[in-house]
């Protein structure tokens, strides 16, 4: 099975997150990149589905040079291949266009399942599954808390604000995953060392077949306006329970009437 | 002035708030036009007269619903093409996220998503970085998609008597690629849903055992408010991971937030730091989320949450 995983390298949640005051871009001078946190799931499964049903993982990113991080740590949990499309054409793209992008590299490199976690914790738009799934015309099987798969037969429970819905489909498909769907492994001493010798393709976007006119920042279906920091919120009142700490709340709360 | 098309959020003819929200909000921007999908529109139309809609889109075929979000993604697209709507607002959960970005890509549209408000010229306001950045964006190509956090927005009463339209979409293979073959509903009790209450009291690492949660859940009851947890709760098991507020789970802004035992790493923040206003109960007086608070007690939660519950319960 051809396994396509989608990784993003995103600002460390820990670290200061900016937009720059030129372009209104991300700053990712600013910040620590790391993986994004959902995709190590979605690597995790890849290597789960792999591993029980034969094939290959392919980790895709698209990013800048310092997304080869990512992609190394990809590798070291045991993925066998990465393609980094790096292109600065791409910089500024928005989630139509990285959506178009992801869809010509994955018609370059064939799948049976493409795998992402359901958000970047950067962008937080959670809408590129859905957004390649009616590229691709593939079934969305998205917000993923299991997947089974049987022959070309797949099936997942969609997680939901009332519980889950069972989802069916059949192969080649688009899945999303949340937190919780599994344990994602922390990469051995042997896998480290092993991942330095598996293969990196490097793609320009004239390689992948991208329309370069397509993407980046000129071309974006949107655009930031304008950005400031919020306001800090004001000074609250702090004080230590005396044996009565319940009844001031209380008080408190009643005195903005949610009592 | 333009329609606006607001696609009504729904569990089997049930309107959720956020519904009223968008209607609210495309009345400002335009003529509100709601669209409703599946069973059970005669049971909720009086609600959307009484909150504004100017008109009403019924496409009540079952099928629409039968389908991972494609075939609404369909219906959407096939009304701009018809109505030629100024913008349209769906609901930012996760589902309506996908919705907007299917419906983005069919169309040729920029999408907007967890957009706080929206204001003339459709500059949409976003909260970003955990709420740090304040960021207006807009789309520039095709009708803009634009998806609304819960509870950004007041519904307010406008009564109106819609204009009722039946819609029906012939639906492609790729549409009904992902059949959804059972709905399990997973028992929550009468409590609101987190991302629609107007109050959430969450618990975390503080509170120490999934049996504890028992604790959380009373004071919640107590204020009708919905339970959330942080992600060190749902990390060891407490509770279940929907629930889970923060970075990687729901976002929540709601009127009143109580964080019990939580210590505000930006992770949990991110997930709750627009909410109005904020209370926090928290043995270490050091801990971040007192910088955000309105009102904060150190102390032993375990003494205080109990105390709370009671005083609130011989108020009411």
């Amino acid at each position: 099975m051809n396994i396509v995983v989608l990784v993003k390298q995103v600002p460390d949640t820990e670290s200061p997150r900016k937009l720059k005051s030129d372009d209104s871009t991300l700053d990712r001078a600013a910040a620590d990149g790391v993986i994004n946190e959902l995709d190590e799931y979605a690597i995790e499964e890849g290597l789960r589905i792999k591993e029980a049903q034969g094939g290959e993982v392919t980790v895709l990113t698209m990013g800048p040079g310092k997304a080869t991080e990512s992609i190394r740590k990809a590798l070291a949990m045991g993925a066998d291949k990465a393609v980094h499309v790096l292109d600065d054409a791409l910089a500024g793209s928005d989630a139509l266009q990285t959506s178009y992008a992801l869809q010509q590299v994955l018609g370059r490199t064939g799948f049976d399942l493409v795998v992402l976690g359901s958000e970047s914790t950067d962008a937080r738009t959670g809408v590129l599954a859905a957004m390649l799934a009616e590229r691709l015309g593939v079934p969305q099987l998205s917000l993923a808390n299991k997947v089974e798969i049987d022959g070309q037969s797949i099936k997942i429970q969609r997680q939901t604000d009332y519980g889950y819905d069972r989802v069916e489909a059949t192969l080649p498909a688009v899945v999303s995953v949340v937190e919780k769907i599994n344990e994602p492994r922390y990469p051995s001493f042997k896998g480290i060392m092993a991942a330095k010798k598996k293969p990196v393709e490097t793609l320009g976007v004239a390689d992948a077949g991208i329309d370069a006119a397509q993407v980046g920042l000129a071309a974006a279906a949107t655009e930031v306006v304008d950005f400031a920091e919020a306001p800090p919120r004001a000074q609250g009142q702090i004080v230590t329970d005396e044996g009565d700490g319940g009844v001031k709340v209380a008080e408190f709360l009643a005195s903005k009437k949610f009592v | 002035m333009a329609e606006i098309l607001v696609l009504v959020d729904h569990v089997d003819g049930e309107i959720k708030k956020v519904a009223l929200e968008l209607l609210t909000l495309a009345n400002r921007l335009g003529e509100a036009a709601a669209v409703w999908v599946g069973p059970g529109y005669e049971g909720a139309k009086d609600k959307l007269a009484e909150y504004g809609a100017q008109k009403v889109y019924v496409a009540a075929d079952e099928e629409l619903t039968s389908y991972v979000v494609a075939p609404r993604a369909a219906l959407l697209a096939q009304l701009v093409g018809e109505k030629s709507p100024g913008a349209v607002l769906v609901s930012a959960t996760g589902e309506g996220k996908e919705i907007a970005g299917r419906l983005a890509v069919k169309i040729g549209s920029g999408v907007l998503t967890d957009v706080v408000d929206v204001a003339d010229g459709f500059v949409a306001e976003h909260s970003i970085f955990g709420g740090g950045i304040i960021a207006h964006a807009k789309v520039k190509t095709g009708t803009p998609v634009i998806a609304v956090r819960p509870n950004s927005i007041a519904p307010e009463a406008a009564p109106a008597t819609p204009a009722e339209e039946q819609v029906t979409v012939t639906l492609s293979d790729t549409d009904k690629a992902a059949k959804i073959t059972e709905k399990v509903i997973e028992e929550k009790g009468e409590r609101p849903d987190l991302t629609e209450a107007a109050i959430v009291v969450s618990g975390g690492r503080g509170v120490g055992g999934a049996e504890n949660f028992k604790l959380i859940e009373g004071l919640a009851d107590s204020l009708g408010a919905a339970v959330g947890a942080s992600r060190a709760a749902t990390d060891a098991g407490w509770y279940p991971h929907q629930f889970q507020v923060g970075q990687t789970g729901k976002t929540v802004s709601p009127q009143l937030y109580i964080a019990v035992g939580i210590s505000g790493a930006i992770q949990h923040r991110a997930g709750m730091q627009t909410s109005k206003t904020i209370v926090a109960i928290n043995k270490d007086a050091e801990a971040p989320i007192f910088e955000l608070v309105d009102y904060g007690v150190v102390g032993d939660l375990f003494q205080v949450a109990p105390q709370l519950t009671e005083e609130i319960t011989k108020r009411k």
